[in-house]
């Protein structure tokens, strides 16, 4: 009998720095299952972000770039104009994408950037130790909101998602999440889905990943899926919000 | 070939595509959005990229990020905007990818105003983004060696594989000159297998490539500085350009000026020759590295009573200027930085009341 569960030859051999119980091990894999599936990881270059991530090109076997914190879709833009036969992704976290990085994601989408993004939504800051996010939930506590998100002061969580599916300019925009078998089937199908209509350039693709942070949510890895289900997806809808075909 | 009349910012362009480079990212700011413009219809004739970004701190990550591919880039600015950029130029250094970025100054701080100015020496030579890094930065005086400089800075930057800083002012950008396009200047791209992200297909290694600025390590980021350091050092060693007027004899004062300040000096001095007094200049045509030996041996001439130097800024350049005399003659500053450019009587004016 043959083996039927292997490392992606995209991945390193390599033990990683994230936390237990953190999603992003299975992003990545998804990514590489991917990149592999689609036998792109000659041609295909990573772009890591200021953030958890930032050391993830240690993890895959293609070329890497590392951005400034945000910056990533104007390095990916800079990279698909030049050469538009690579293929690019970005893979960025809340506060890289959707604070001080808003503006470079937003007109990278509008403009139609053939690269994807992958978007870690944990509902924090990671790197940096747990501070508060755009995507923070209301009455989230974190070390910057110590009495939790005050949505009259500093308004409500921001969904990426939606946002960029608001743009007239077609696109892929996805949200899923990973905290069970089921749901991790269907991010890796909303990842394949963006990189494959980056290969037939089609549009700009955007899949948003609703993820775990138990070290900084001060859970355990159980109790943070479980957190996640109860609190986050009933204000982030999983679903395809955009695809290329409704235009 | 024959010369042409362009204008500066126009002829900025199209040296650069003609030197191979052939992708262009900007964004609008006076006084040299026509780059921008020229190249909105020049880059689609030519088979090159041509994107206006949505800021200067975007644009600057598109140059990171087609540089960091191997492929030749640029972009063109202004005072504020090269702020903007000077984020993504910190990065660009860092990650040792070469590219080129053109400041065609305006008068600041802040908004400031439209009008040339040359107020950026030191963001130019000494930082403007943060960390231990250098560019090296060359100053035009006319639109024809602003040409020559654009062609020249694309292999400068590759050898180096470092960001090349043209550094001019709003005049250089906005003033029609006759210009030419030395073939000689086109040099063909070097081979960046090594270290350039464009896919591992493209190599006949399976060693995969990374453009990174981060190091942990407090070894390991001492290391990436001093080797850094030692690019800079071989810039010293190599790359110092400047261009001595009216030296050759006896002088009594010696200016040290750059890009279109340095030509009205150049008329003050043949105005004070024909009155019978004799003034030299050294006129730095790369601003890093410093000519700071040729200033000294020039000053330390036994005519020479006492250095000036003249420049569109509220005393930059004189700090360096300084720093090469060490004390052996008085140096002293000379300049306005409202966007007025000093007139050559202005000049003429400073040098006689230097020597009372």
């Amino acid at each position: 009998m043959g083996k039927t569960f292997h490392r992606p030859e995209a991945l390193a051999d390599t033990i990683t720095h994230y936390c237990p119980g953190c999603t992003h091990g299975v992003a990545h894999r998804l990514v590489a299952e991917v990149i592999d599936e689609l036998g792109i990881r000659g041609r295909t270059v990573g772009i890591a972000p200021v953030g958890c991530a930032v050391l993830m090109y240690n993890y895959f076997t293609l070329d890497f770039q590392e951005a400034a914190h945000g910056r990533a879709p104007a390095m990916a833009t800079g990279m698909k104009r030049v050469r538009p036969d690579l293929i690019v992704f970005t893979y960025q976290g809340d506060g890289d994408l959707a604070s001080i990085g808003m503006g470079e994601i937003v007109h990278a989408a509008n403009r139609g950037e053939k690269f994807t993004t992958i978007f870690i939504n944990n509902a924090v800051y990671g790197m940096t130790g747990g501070q508060m996010a755009p995507t923070t939930m209301p009455g989230q506590r974190t070390t910057t909101s110590p009495l939790g998100r005050e949505p009259s002061v500093v308004g409500m969580p921001i969904r990426m998602a939606e946002l960029l599916a608001s743009l007239a300019t077609p696109g892929y925009i996805a949200r899923q999440t990973l905290i069970s078998p089921k749901y991790i089937n269907r991010a890796k199908k909303a990842i394949k889905k963006a990189f494959t209509y980056q290969m037939e350039n089609r549009c700009y693709s955007f899949v948003e990943l609703v993820s775990t942070c138990p070290t900084n949510w001060g859970m355990t890895p159980v109790d943070a899926l479980s957190w996640v289900e109860e609190k986050m997806l009933p204000y982030y809808n999983l679903g395809e919000f955009k695809t290329p075909e409704d235009e | 070939m024959s010369k042409v009349l362009m204008k500066g910012n126009e002829a900025i362009g199209e040296a650069a595509i003609r030197a191979g480079a052939l992708n262009y990212f900007a964004y609008p700011i006076t006084p040299q959005s026509e780059v921008a413009e020229y190249l909105s219809g020049r880059m689609p004739e030519v088979g090159g990229v041509f994107l206006q970004g949505e800021s200067e701190v975007a644009v600057s990550y598109m140059i990171f990020g087609a540089a960091a591919c191997g492929e030749r880039v640029f972009t063109t600015s202004s005072s504020p905007g090269i702020s903007l950029m000077s984020e993504g130029i910190s990065y660009i250094a860092a990650g040792e990818c070469p590219c080129v970025f053109v400041n065609i100054m305006r008068g600041g701080p802040g908004l400031g105003g439209i009008l040339p100015s040359q107020a950026d020496y030191f963001q130019a030579t000494k930082g403007g983004g943060h960390g231990d890094y250098r560019l090296l930065v060359m100053a035009p005086a006319s639109v024809q060696e602003a040409v020559e400089m654009v062609m020249a800075s694309f292999a400068l930057a590759e050898k180096y594989r470092n960001p090349v800083m043209i550094l001019g002012d709003g005049l250089i950008g906005q003033m029609m000159e006759p210009v030419e396009f030395p073939e000689h200047l086109k040099v063909e791209p070097s081979n960046k297998d090594d270290w350039a992200t464009n896919g591992m297909d493209t190599r006949k290694s399976n060693k995969r490539n990374l453009v990174k600025t981060l190091y942990l390590d407090p070894e390991q980021l001492n290391a990436h500085n001093l080797k850094l350091k030692a690019k800079y050092e071989r810039m010293r060693r190599e790359e110092v350009r400047y261009e001595p007027y009216n030296i050759e004899g006896e002088y009594r004062v010696l200016i040290v000026s750059y890009g279109t300040m340095s030509r009205v000096c150049r008329t003050a001095i043949d105005h004070l020759k024909e009155e019978g007094l004799e003034v030299g200049m050294i006129r730095p045509q790369n601003l890093f590295p410093f000519p700071g030996k040729a200033i000294l041996d020039a000053a330390a001439k036994e005519s020479c009573e006492a250095v000036l130097s003249i420049e569109m800024s509220m005393g930059q350049m004189v700090e360096d200027v300084e720093r090469s005399v060490i004390g052996k003659r008085p140096v002293h500053w000379y300049g306005k930085c409202g966007g007025e450019v000093p007139t050559p009587e202005d000049v003429m004016d400073e040098v006689k009341k230097l020597l009372g």
